[in-house]
């Protein structure tokens, strides 16, 4: 049991290719179930926009990447690394995530690919 | 080193004579020359090829060439309302006189002031005058010719008290004006000397299948036949005529009529050369050379008054040319006008007509080749000759009905290139467009504005115009007739083809087909999922571009809740929660206040609500209320207040209607003719929720003074007197094209069914994000194809394009109340998915004038200091 990991909600809550916000340690998550069933966490504050919104983006592919579009400005966002795909000088964090028994939690930020 | 400036006096400001002096000062023929131009008109130059759209424009501002009223070079004078009476050729001056005298019959009524002018070159560009035959009776009130504004004024105005009238001349402009007279809502009448319509341009089968085309449209025709007098004691009550060929007094026949338009033919305004002893040409007109020098060298004459080689002219076209030749004349440049293309290609009562080259077949050995179908209403014939090597070359042709290959046809003749070995497959109905024609580079493809397919190709290539619009404004091809925008298009899209670049017109990298097709698809198909569309038709995932696209055609065809468990991860945005996304990630809700018209109950509630969930509110430019600041999860419960007080959504979020805007209309206001406000109320609850391509704005104006704005909107209706004229295609914006009228005077029922038609047509044809100007400019035919579609029904799509509004129609029901009344779609509006009442800590505010507004953002968050970084711990389950 460790307090890296916290509990966000079911499997079932989040809806393929659809987001949810989550509070996990007093910070915004959009946490994303994509079509190959994959689920991702990424920091829910869209850096150009300075808001926090990205879990309300459209999730799609761009040429196989898995991304969300800020509501905002239409940003897109690698769900499994956070880059921003339309300016490569910015990014937002990605955090660990797991399922176990249908239930979906939200670990710790992930260091920066290179 | 200093230059003395010279003196270049212009005569008439018409279309050559705006031409000349525009192509002066782009020439820069005024960094040496002060420009003076007299016209006799009261306006500045004005589109006269144009002129029967004045009945349908607002006013007549819209057919000015200058609408700014004058030329922003100093160095050109423009005097309008001055009518030059005399030139002294020895002492180089002209005499004028202003305001000019007007109406001759009443020359001293206003002698005016004579001015005098000196000038170093004198350039005449006075035009043409309608020629009136000299028929008894022609003096009546009610006679009209067909020349300037001032003339369909009058007409117009006669035109209200009459039920029937006359055009005299059956040529190309007298079916202009009895086009008008149709619009007018006379029972028209054409008289022709000739045994058949526009004489000139047609033969016999040709004109014959224009009359059908014609009488269909309750015009009568009368072919071959003098007009003996015009009856009537003061004004005209009708017309006498016996057939042609025969002698004064056999029978004759009479129409009755209270208007008259003699479109007999012009005549060139050469009577102050002629008085100044300047040689003219022995048919009228003034005689110049291949620089449009006339016999003095100091004196020029351009357009429909010069007389090249002894020739008149009277298109704009050659006029323009003349123009830019005296441009390089005064230059000392080397251009010549040896002669123009007369071809013609027009749009006569919605009835396509074009006539080029040598239409008569009167070169030697030529041949005709005719294609005719009286059924439709169709009949094409080329006259080509047979070279030495066996191919063969057109000379020129005639099309009736169908003049849809003339665009390809036309530069053939100029080019003279080889036709493929069977030259009817071109006018044969089936092969259309399908044969392939190289044209060499020089084929002139613009000849209004002498464009070659090489400068198009140019603009293309090399200056990045990457459509018609972009080359229209790079070379002006296609600004003028329009008749060769077809071709421009093809030109451009060959181009990229052969440098490879694919015009890709898919919608994105998951959708090769257009948003049209897609609308088709859907509809063939009948998806009502986006994986079921995007598995059959397409790649990947989707994107923030196809989503919302194919939502919204979803949402157009079928009308379903945009937040159904299949759409709703498709939606846009703001349609995602049926809101306005802002600034901070807060939203604004804007309930549907149809028409601007709202109790004040109604008012008081909006007030209390904004209260009660401290939201900012403001009036909007949209004739309602929005109010801003809601956080997500409050959604539901401030609408649910609005719902129980009787309001709606108002789709502010939605690429679907917004508004109906209106003025107060005859319910108060002194000059309204019509209920604005009852129609645009109607009009806002018909269209309410109708998904489309780009939002929909619609207004109604109650008179003419147009407080509504309507002609700002996608549709725009003004009232008169006889019920509403329908406007299209407007909006504001950053690109803001003014609406334009589809159709005049409609009773109510009609007026909806042509908007029914009208809004379904865009939808289903048009591109994503593209509002109804720019999709009105991309059909090819622009508004007449609307009027063609929607008032015409040619393409009798119109009872199933009313059947899918009235779907709509009987469909729709209030988003907001539906998602208040479905815990599943309600489970969406929380703030966290752990914490769903718990406010986003990133939101705050601070207050202005009394009202909240959005806090400062304050830069990026650090996300990343709370939670530890590093490898979990194994199997790490809290
Ligand atoms: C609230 C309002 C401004 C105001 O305070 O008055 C407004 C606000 C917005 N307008 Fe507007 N427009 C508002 C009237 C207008 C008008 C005036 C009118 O309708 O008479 C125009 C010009 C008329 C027109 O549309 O042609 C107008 C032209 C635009 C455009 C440009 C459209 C174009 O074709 O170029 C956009 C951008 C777009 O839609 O792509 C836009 C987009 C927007 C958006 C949706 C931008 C966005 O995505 O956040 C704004 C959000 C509003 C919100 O949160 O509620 N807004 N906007 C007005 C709401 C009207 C309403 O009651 O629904
Ligand atoms: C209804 C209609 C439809 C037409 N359709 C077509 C078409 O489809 N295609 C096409 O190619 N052509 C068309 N034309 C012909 C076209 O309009 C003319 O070829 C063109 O306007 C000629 O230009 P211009 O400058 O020579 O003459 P205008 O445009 O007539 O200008 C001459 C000006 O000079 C002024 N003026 C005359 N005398 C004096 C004076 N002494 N002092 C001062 N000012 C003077 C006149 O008032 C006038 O304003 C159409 C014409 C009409 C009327
Ligand atoms: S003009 Fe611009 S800033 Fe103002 S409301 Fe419209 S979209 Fe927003
Ligand atoms: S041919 Fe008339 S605009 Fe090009």
């Amino acid at each position: 049991m460790s307090a890296e990991w916290e509990r966000v909600c079911l499997l079932d809550d989040l809806e393929v290719e659809r987001g949810v916000t989550a509070l996990v340690h007093g910070q915004a998550i959009a946490i994303f179930r994509t079509h190959d069933g994959e689920v991702h966490a990424l920091g829910n504050y869209d850096p150009f926009a300075r808001a926090s919104v990205l879990a309300r983006g459209i999730v799609g592919t761009r040429g196989g990447v898995p991304f969300v579009a800020s509501p905002m400005h239409k940003h897109a966002f690698d769900l499994r690394t956070g880059r921003c795909l339309d300016d490569e000088t910015h990014s937002v964090p990605v955090y660990d995530v797991a399922v176990e028994d249908g239930v979906v939690l939200v670990g710790r930020r992930k260091q920066a690919v290179a | 080193m200093t230059h003395q400036r010279s003196t270049l006096v212009v005569v008439g400001h018409g279309m050559v004579g705006h031409r000349f002096v525009q192509a002066a000062i782009e020439r820069g023929l005024t960094e040496t020359h002060d420009i003076v131009v007299i016209g006799a008109e009261r306006r500045p130059a004005y589109d006269r090829v144009a002129l029967t759209s004045f009945f349908a424009a607002e006013s007549a501002d819209e057919l000015s060439l200058l609408p700014e009223g004058e030329y922003d070079d100093p160095r050109v004078t423009l005097v309008l309302d001055a009518e030059v009476t005399e030139v002294d050729r020895a002492g180089r001056v002209v005499t004028y006189v202003s305001p000019a005298p007007g109406d001759v019959a009443e020359p001293l009524s206003n002698p005016g002031r004579v001015e005098t002018i000196a000038y170093d070159a004198l350039v005449l560009a006075t035009g043409a005058a309608p020629f009136v035959p000299l028929v008894e009776g022609r003096d009546k009130d009610g006679c009209f010719v067909y020349r300037t504004i001032e003339d369909l004024e009058a007409i117009r105005v006669a035109s209200a008290t009459a039920t029937s009238g006359i055009v005299i001349g059956g040529g190309l402009l007298g079916l202009e004006a009895a086009n008008a007279l149709v619009q007018l809502g006379l029972e028209t009448h054409v008289v022709e000397m000739a045994p058949r319509l526009m004489p000139v341009q047609l033969d016999g089968s040709g004109g014959a299948t224009l009359v059908r085309h014609i009488e269909k449209l309750g015009v009568t025709v009368h072919a071959g036949v003098l007009t003996e007098a015009i009856t009537g004691e003061d004004s005209v009550a009708g017309l006498r005529m016996r057939p042609a060929g025969t002698e004064e007094g056999a029978e004759t026949s009479t129409v009755e009529a209270q208007v008259v338009v003699f479109s007999a033919g012009i005549r060139p305004r050469d009577a102050l050369a002629r008085e100044c002893g300047l040689d003219l040409a022995e048919r009228g007109g003034v005689l110049v050379d291949e620089q449009c020098r006339t016999s003095d060298p100091h004196v020029f004459a351009i357009g429909e008054c010069a007389a090249p080689a002894g020739r008149m002219y009277g298109l704009v076209a050659p006029g323009y040319a003349m123009a830019e030749v005296v441009v390089d004349a005064l230059r000392e440049g080397p251009g010549t006008f040896t002669g123009a293309d007369m071809s013609t290609k027009l749009k006569l009562l919605g009835v396509d007509v074009a006539s080029f080259g040598d239409a008569f077949a009167t070169t030697p050995d030529s041949l005709e080749l005719v294609y005719s179908d009286a059924v439709a209403g169709v009949y094409k014939k080329l006259v080509v000759a047979e070279s030495e090597d066996g191919s063969f070359r057109l000379l020129g042709g005639i099309l009736v009905g169908d003049a849809s290959a003339y665009g390809t046809l036309r530069p053939l003749v100029a080019s003279g290139i080889a036709l493929p070995a069977n030259p009817e497959e071109l006018i044969l109905p089936a092969s259309r467009g399908s044969i392939e024609l190289g044209m060499p580079d020089e084929a002139q493809v613009c000849s209004c504005n002498d464009v070659t397919k090489a400068q198009v190709v140019h603009a293309v290539a090399e200056e990045g115009c990457e459509d018609v619009a972009a080359v229209k404004t790079c070379t002006r091809a296609g600004s003028t007739c329009g008749s060769c925008v077809p071709l421009v298009k093809n030109i451009i899209e060959e181009h990229f083809a052969s440098v490879g670049k694919v015009v890709d017109k898919g919608l994105c990298e998951h959708f090769r087909l257009t948003r049209q097709e897609l609308f088709d698809v859907v509809a063939v198909h009948g998806y009502r999922r986006f994986d079921d569309i995007v598995e059959a038709h397409g790649t990947g995932r989707g994107c923030d571009v196809c989503k919302p696209a194919i939502a919204s055609i979803l949402a157009s065809q079928f009308n379903g809740h945009v937040l159904d468990s299949d759409t709703r991860r498709l939606q846009d945005t703001n349609d995602a929660y049926l809101a306005n996304i802002q600034r901070n990630g807060t939203y604004s809700v804007v309930p549907r206040i149809p028409g601007g018209e709202i109790t004040p109950e109604k008012l008081i509630v909006i007030g209390e609500v904004a209260r009660d969930f401290n939201l900012y509110t403001k009036i909007t430019g949209g004739q309602r209320i929005d109010l801003f600041g809601a956080r997500m999860e409050e959604l539901p419960a401030i609408w649910r207040r609005l719902v129980d007080a009787g309001f709606e959504s108002g789709h502010a979020y939605g690429k679907s209607l917004r508004t109906v805007k209106s003025c107060v209309g005859s319910t108060w206001c002194r000059f309204g003719v019509q209920d604005s406000v009852g129609l645009a109320i109607a009009l806002e609850l018909r269209y309410r929720g109708l998904r489309s391509p780009h939002k929909l704005k619609g207004g109604v104006s109650g008179c003419a003074r147009e407080c509504a704005e309507a002609r700002s909107k996608d549709f725009g209706i003004i009232a008169t007197e006889k019920g509403w004229n329908l406007y299209v295609g407007g909006n504001g914006g950053a690109v803001p094209a003014h609406a334009r009228l589809l159709a005049g005077d409609l009773d109510t029922e009609t007026l909806i069914s042509y908007l029914d038609r009208y809004l379904m047509y865009y939808i289903r044809t048009a591109d994503r994000l593209q509002r109804t100007a720019g999709w009105i400019d991309s059909l090819e035919g622009g508004l007449d194809r609307v009027r063609e579609v929607v008032v015409d029904d040619a393409l009798g799509l119109g009872a199933e394009l009313e059947a899918e509004m009235a779907r709509h129609v009987g469909s729709y029901f209030d988003e907001w109340q539906a998602t208040l009344e479905d815990p599943d779609k309600l489970s969406r509006f929380v703030s966290f998915v752990n914490a769903p009442d718990t406010p986003d800590p990133a939101i705050s505010f601070t207050e202005e004038r009394g009202q909240i507004r959005p806090a400062d953002s304050e830069g990026p968050v650090e996300l990343g200091a709370l939670i530890p970084v590093g490898a979990p711990a194994e199997g790490a389950v809290r």
